[in-house]
């Protein structure tokens, strides 16, 4: 798909995301503006996946380890017709399909429960590990942050798929820099990220996030490393399209108040109309 | 119903969890066993030489051996994810709870070596509190086999029992408990032992302790009712009411805290549906300490002759309960009020029974009459009451649309 494409769908995500978070008055905001761009390029232009089955043999699965940011799991999936639009005006409210955090089972094309971090990041490998041992194509994408690489079982799972030779793995770590109670580095560092993940015997792409031929490229990559797991460590900017939300900790996890939803959705609104006039190589 | 008590049949639980996983490699493609360290520990040993394709070594890392086998199952894997009992489900509950029972995985897990019959390893690798934390979680099923025999028939039956499962295992070696033919099905508690007096509920090693107990009992000409109540979750409700009703006293054994695991489950039950003396013998609210298994069943109290005191304790609590002397406290309550029905029933049946000796017409005119007037005056009463509830209703209702009024003003004025 052509990038002018996937930044126009990127951009009308992030306005769903802020309407979505709007509605339900609870939710995590910088997060998943920070990945709107993943999110599209994957489902739009990468994956093997078919809305209509969603549980086709043969798909690509998709983890979210970071399970606070699922509204963007949530719109994208929702645009890509994997369920009804209408289910995202009721997230996070009593009876609905989309719970705060993901749910499997019940919620077409989500693959794993999860909230508690690190959780996703052991089931995708236990799940890359079963496919391969079968000999079968499907591959296993995981997206995750960095603030969830301060639990130890994460690195527990990063050691068994560098070990097993993983590389129908490939994990997308949104590499924003914050956490609940600040910054990344000033909580407690995560750094040198990509050094670690290579003394664990993984394959690292570190990219700018937002970069759509880079995520593109990045993902195509990792496809043809082999007897390694990959890391795209993909550096991005929390609450990513709205100036006042950009790189501040205490967007992540607070929902847009009306003034603030409008404003959010003028800006993107105005972005949309730059991008459409802008020329895209 | 069971085998005989002196048999020389020796088998840990482990082994049949061995032999089970042993046929499951034969029989289900699906399934793959997980390891964390302790292979030979937990007898997968020769699974792992059979079928090393479908034996996953996860190092000792719990958290992860629970996740990794949730992500297996999401592929349409059978997981069996082995370790200690202490260490998964108790480093792994998170796990176990939301990448497990939560998304509905068809996760099965083994914990090894629970139970105070560890021994030597002392309190730290006791696991008591493991039947407790699995069957809080919504969606869990904990089976706790008696010997080996039926722990290998468990690990064959959690293959097919779709959702989670916690198998808990055990070290000690003990003699055969349940027969061979026997059949097993999950949730459904077998009746060991058919008694009139008492009835004893037990799980894993505990079972054996308590056959032992009834035979010990019956030589006192007391009969005792023996349920081996393997799975924890879903309890078997039905066995336990009718056995309280059959005997009217239980005892529950169980070689885990008192305070979570069966003893509670049952004294749940027996609470809700049919109120009934019971006595917990297991572990109380303490750790284990470090000892071999059979002095460590001696010192906490895990023995036959435990489960005889207990029973002795639990029958002297059912005879009182027979006395009338013992239960006046609330008769003495709800005296006055038994006092005024029986008055106004006395009147009634003294004005009854000449009427029916002598149904002349005048009488039964009188009778009519009296009735008639006693029912408009009941009547009467009546309609005051509803009338005076009518006027509290529709006051509170002028209170409540008042108060709610400008709310919802504002709220339009905003929009």
């Amino acid at each position: 798909m052509k990038n002018k494409e996937l930044a126009l769908i990127a951009n009308n995500a992030r306005q769903e995301c802020i309407k979505t978070l709007f509605l339900s008055k609870s939710g995590h905001t910088a997060g998943p503006l920070g990945m709107a761009d993943v999110f599209t390029v994957l489902y739009y232009d990468h994956l093997r996946v078919d809305p209509m089955n969603p549980e086709w043999e043969g798909r690509d699965y998709v983890f979210l380890s970071n399970g606070h940011i699922c509204v963007i799991w949530y719109v994208t999936l929702a645009n890509r017709g994997f369920f009804e639009k209408t289910h995202l005006w009721s997230f996070r409210k009593v009876n609905s399909l989309l719970q705060g955090h993901p749910h499997s089972g019940p919620i077409p094309g989500v693959e794993n429960s999860g909230g508690p971090l690190a959780q996703g990041l052991s089931q995708a490998v236990g799940a890359a590990l079963a496919l391969k041992r079968d000999g079968k194509r499907n591959r296993v994408y995981c997206c995750c942050s960095d603030g969830e690489h301060q639990e130890g079982q994460a690195w527990e799972a990063a050691m068994f798929a560098g070990n097993n030779k993983l590389d129908n793995l490939t994990f997308i770590m949104d590499r924003n820099f914050i956490q609940i109670d600040g910054f990344t580095e000033d909580v407690m560092p995560l750094e040198p990220l990509a050094a670690k993940f290579q003394a664990f015997n993984w394959h690292v792409i570190t990219i700018d996030g937002h970069n759509l031929k880079q995520i593109k490229k990045a993902l195509k990559k990792a496809e043809k490393i082999k007897g390694k797991p990959t890391i795209i460590l993909a550096k991005t900017i929390p609450g990513k399209g709205v100036k006042e939300m950009e790189n501040q900790p205490k967007w992540h996890g607070m929902p847009p108040n009306e003034e603030q939803a409008s404003r959010a959705l003028q800006e993107l609104t105005s972005e949309r109309q730059q991008l459409e006039k802008r020329r895209w190589v | 119903m069971h085998a005989p008590l002196d048999n020389e049949n020796k088998k840990a639980l482990r082994d049949g969890f061995g032999e089970g996983m042993m046929v499951l490699g034969e029989t289900n493609q699906k399934v793959v066993a997980l390891c964390a360290d302790l292979t030979g520990s937990d007898r997968l040993t020769k699974f792992q030489a059979q079928w090393p394709h479908r034996f996953v070594e996860v190092g000792v890392a719990e958290q992860n051996l629970a996740g990794i086998g949730a992500g297996m199952a999401r592929v349409g894997k059978i997981p069996f994810t082995a370790s200690f009992a202490v260490f998964h489900p108790g480093r792994s509950w998170d796990q176990i709870r939301v990448s497990g029972c939560y998304s509905k995985n068809n996760l099965k897990i083994y914990g090894g070596h629970a139970g105070i019959t560890v021994g030597e390893d002392g309190a730290t690798h006791q696991a008591l509190e493991d039947v407790g934390i699995m069957r809080v979680l919504p969606n869990m099923t904990v089976i706790c086999p008696a010997d080996a025999t039926q722990m290998k028939k468990a690990t064959i039956a959690a293959a097919t029992h779709p959702g989670p499962v916690y198998l808990r295992g055990g070290r000690e070696k003990q003699p055969q408990t349940t027969l061979e033919d026997a059949d097993f099905v999950i949730g459904k508690a077998e009746k060991l032992r058919h008694g009139k007096h008492v009835t004893i509920i037990a799980f894993g090693v505990m079972v054996r302790e308590a056959l032992l107990a009834a035979a010990a009992l019956e030589k006192r000409k007391i009969s005792a009712l023996v349920l081996n109540m393997h799975t924890i979750k879903p309890l078997d409700v039905n066995a336990i009411i009718d056995a309280a009703h059959e005997t009217g006293a239980i005892v529950t054994a169980e070689e885990h805290q008192v305070n979570c695991g069966l003893g509670s489950a049952v004294a749940e039950v027996l609470a809700e549906h049919i109120p009934t003396p019971q006595v917990r013998v297991g572990v109380k609210d303490t750790f284990g300490e470090s000892g071999t298994a059979a002095s460590l069943m001696d010192k906490y109290g895990l023995r036959a002759v435990d489960i005889v005191a207990a029973v002795e304790h639990v029958l002297e609590r059912k005879r009182k309960n027979k006395l009338p002397s013992i239960t006046p406290a609330t008769k003495n309550a709800r005296k006055p009020m038994k006092k005024k029905r029986k008055k106004t029933k006395k009147t009634v049946k003294r004005a009854r029974k000449p009427a029916k000796k002598k149904p002349s017409r005048k009488a039964k005119k009188s009778k009519k009459r009296e009735k008639s007037s006693r029912n408009a005056r009941k009547k009467a009463a009546k309609k005051r009451a509803r009338k005076a509830v009518k006027i509290r209703k529709t006051k509170k209702h002028v209170k409540r649309k008042k108060a709610r009024k400008p709310a919802k003003r504002n709220v339009r004025k905003k929009r």
